[in-house]
């Protein structure tokens, strides 16, 4: 009556029999990845916040519990405010123009022209350089003796004399956010070029037989289907651009008078440059509630994307 | 797809009833549809000649600027564009010769040699895990893990210094050995997803059912046919660790273990005195093969992006 079936072959013993199983592979496979962030993110983070908390400085390693002295005083300094308020506009202006540019880029690099390579190699040197080196040569640009724009304001008679590009608090700024713009664009771009190329061919070639045109095409197919896209790109280039100091430590130091200081810079201008640690940390500290809701809308935006 | 790619005007693909009227109004849309059609390719050929100026501008100038006298560069009435003075060789000899760039480039190099080697040792099984091997939670996890990407050096940089410190590794390349796959594991884990899972399932049962185990299918089978995704994970790591400024610029201070980032505008601006020809050609001899390799390997990060997003 018993029909069941032999039991089939029985797995290898030893080595290969660990080496097949999957429940025991998997975890094991995983484990370097993830001991790795923890030891030197996770614990750094904990760190960080520990450090806000205690009057640890370079001279003075020491950890000592001090409440919140350092948020007090960091809350009396006005560049900390000065900072936080630069952070948030620099993020936010530069975002804007992230979108607008790195859409109108994706479109450019998706069509087919002549000597396109040069066009896409160009395109991509802010991104794919140093941040620092691009940062050089910006310093170099915006001089405030010999900036070749400076030349031409004057040689077209705009200008009579230079406009001491990093030298007036909102000039210095607008310079600062239109670096960082001129940066992220092509990166976005790129993320962007790929939702563009993930739309079917037929929802194309539909709009083409129903005589779309390019405006039309824009806002009623290739937008809304690009937009979650859209979405983690743009919040790509925000979260590198407000966690950002090298732009601001290169172009300015912060200044003039700290009319540019973000954040990262006055953390590392207090952490590194003064020696005192634990307020550096507790500068910084204040990226992560934006960290932490740039994370959420990229993750929403991802979640949307999955549902085409 | 862009406006400049008009399709047939909408009258050739409709079933028209044939006769004069209608041959003379196709023609007329016809026209039309050609006009359109070299306006917008004119259009695209500006924008796309505007985009690439404003991308490139400081890199003209600054290829200009490198090979300049300083009676030319340093005289504010010269056309800044065009060589007033004949053009000279003597401050990228200087940079060669007299500054650190060619130390800061060996170390770059070795730090960035190094941290690939970390990033795959760690990223390969790791993708692989999330990839193919059923764990449980496997999205959630490959979400996290990219979102450690998202905690910037900025935030760490503070609390690292000391861990940095502790381990005696203050002032030595190797502190950035140790720290940079902090970064470049996330990504790497995220865009090798995307490769494994491009390779074909029957591939690897194939592999096992000819006596294969799991871990030599991987090794033997699965890792070489993603081996576009090794090359992507390399030219991130070595560019990262060519990018990265926050880090080096804390934990680092000699000039022999100096990365590119830091060792050229630290190194190349003493004070108040600029070399700035030097710097120029400094930031052009790095930016150039970087963006070359990147553009070798763009398409291969767009599909990268979209498997690793879209059907991840």
């Amino acid at each position: 009556m018993n029909t069941v079936a032999e039991p089939r072959a029985t797995p290898p013993q030893g080595r290969a029999k660990l080496a097949d199983r999957e429940g025991v592979l998997a975890p094991l496979f995983l484990l370097p990845a993830v001991l790795y962030i923890i030891a030197l993110v996770g614990i750094p983070l904990l760190l960080a916040l520990a450090f806000a908390f205690s009057d640890v400085t370079v001279g003075d390693p020491s950890f000592d519990w001090v409440g919140f002295r350092n948020f007090d005083a960091i809350f009396d300094d006005p560049v900390f405010w000065r900072s936080l308020r630069n952070t948030v506009v620099f993020t936010v202006i530069s975002m804007a123009l992230t979108i607008v540019l790195a859409k109108a880029l994706a479109m450019i690099l998706i069509a087919d022209f002549r000597f396109k390579w040069v066009v896409r190699f160009l395109v991509l040197l802010p991104w794919t350089t140093p941040i620092a080196l691009a940062a050089v040569a910006w310093l170099w640009m915006l001089d405030s003796v010999y900036s070749p724009i400076d030349w031409v304001l004057r040689s077209i008679g705009l200008s009579e004399s230079n406009v001491y590009w990093l030298g007036k608090d909102t000039l210095a700024m607008a310079s600062v956010i239109a670096v960082h713009t001129w940066r992220i664009v092509p990166l976005a771009a790129v993320i962007i070029l790929a939702g563009l190329i993930s739309i079917p061919n037929d929802i194309k070639d539909a709009a083409d037989i129903d005589g779309a045109g390019f405006w039309r095409k824009l806002f009623e197919i290739t937008l809304p289907l690009t937009l979650p896209v859209i979405a983690v790109a743009t919040l790509f280039g925000a979260v590198l651009t407000f966690t950002d100091m090298s732009v601001v430590y290169i172009l300015t130091r912060g200044g003039p008078e700290n009319a540019t200081q973000v954040l990262p810079s006055y953390a590392f201008l207090k952490g590194i440059g003064s020696g005192d640690l634990a307020q550096g940390a507790a500068i910084a500290l204040f990226l992560f509630p934006l960290l932490l809701a740039a994370a959420v809308a990229i993750l929403r935006s991802v979640k949307k994307m999955e549902t085409f | 797809m862009t406006g400049t790619r008009v399709g047939p005007p909408p009258a050739l693909a409709a079933p028209g009833q044939p006769g004069l009227a209608d041959s003379a109004h196709v023609e007329r849309l016809r026209r039309r549809a050609t006009k359109r059609h070299r306006f917008g390719r004119g259009g695209l050929y500006l924008l796309a000649l505007a985009a690439a100026f404003v991308a490139a501008l400081p890199f003209i100038w600054g290829t200009i600027t490198a090979f300049k006298r300083d009676a030319d560069l340093y005289n504010s009435e010269n056309n800044p564009f065009v060589f007033n003075l004949d053009p000279t060789g003597e401050h990228v000899s200087f940079l060669f010769d007299e500054t650190g760039f060619l130390t800061f480039a060996a170390n770059t190099l070795w730090v960035g040699l190094l941290v690939s080697a970390i990033t795959l040792a760690v990223g390969l099984p790791a993708a692989y895990s999330l990839a193919r091997l059923n764990m449980p939670w496997a999205g959630p996890l490959g979400i996290a893990i990219f979102f450690v990407y998202l905690v910037p050096p900025t935030l760490l940089f503070i609390s690292l210094t000391r861990v940095v410190a502790i381990l005696g590794l203050q002032d030595s390349t190797w502190s950035l050995v140790l720290i940079y796959p902090t970064i470049t594991i996330p990504v790497s884990v995220w865009l090798l997803i995307g490769f494994f899972k491009a390779v074909p399932r029957d591939l690897e049962e194939q592999a096992m059912v000819d006596g294969y185990s799991r871990l030599a299918a991987f090794g033997r089978i699965v890792v070489p046919l993603a081996l576009p995704g090794v090359v992507a994970v390399l030219v991130f790591a070595f560019t990262l660790t060519a990018h990265e400024f926050i880090y080096a610029l804390a934990f680092i201070s000699p000039t022999d273990a100096k990365t590119i980032s830091i060792g050229v505008p630290t190194e190349l601006i003493r004070g108040d005195v600029f070399f700035w020809q030097s710097l120029q050609a400094a930031a052009i001899l790095v930016a150039v093969p970087i963006a070359f390799v990147f553009n070798l390997l763009l398409e291969r990060f767009i599909t990268g992006f979209t498997m690793g997003a879209v059907k991840g």
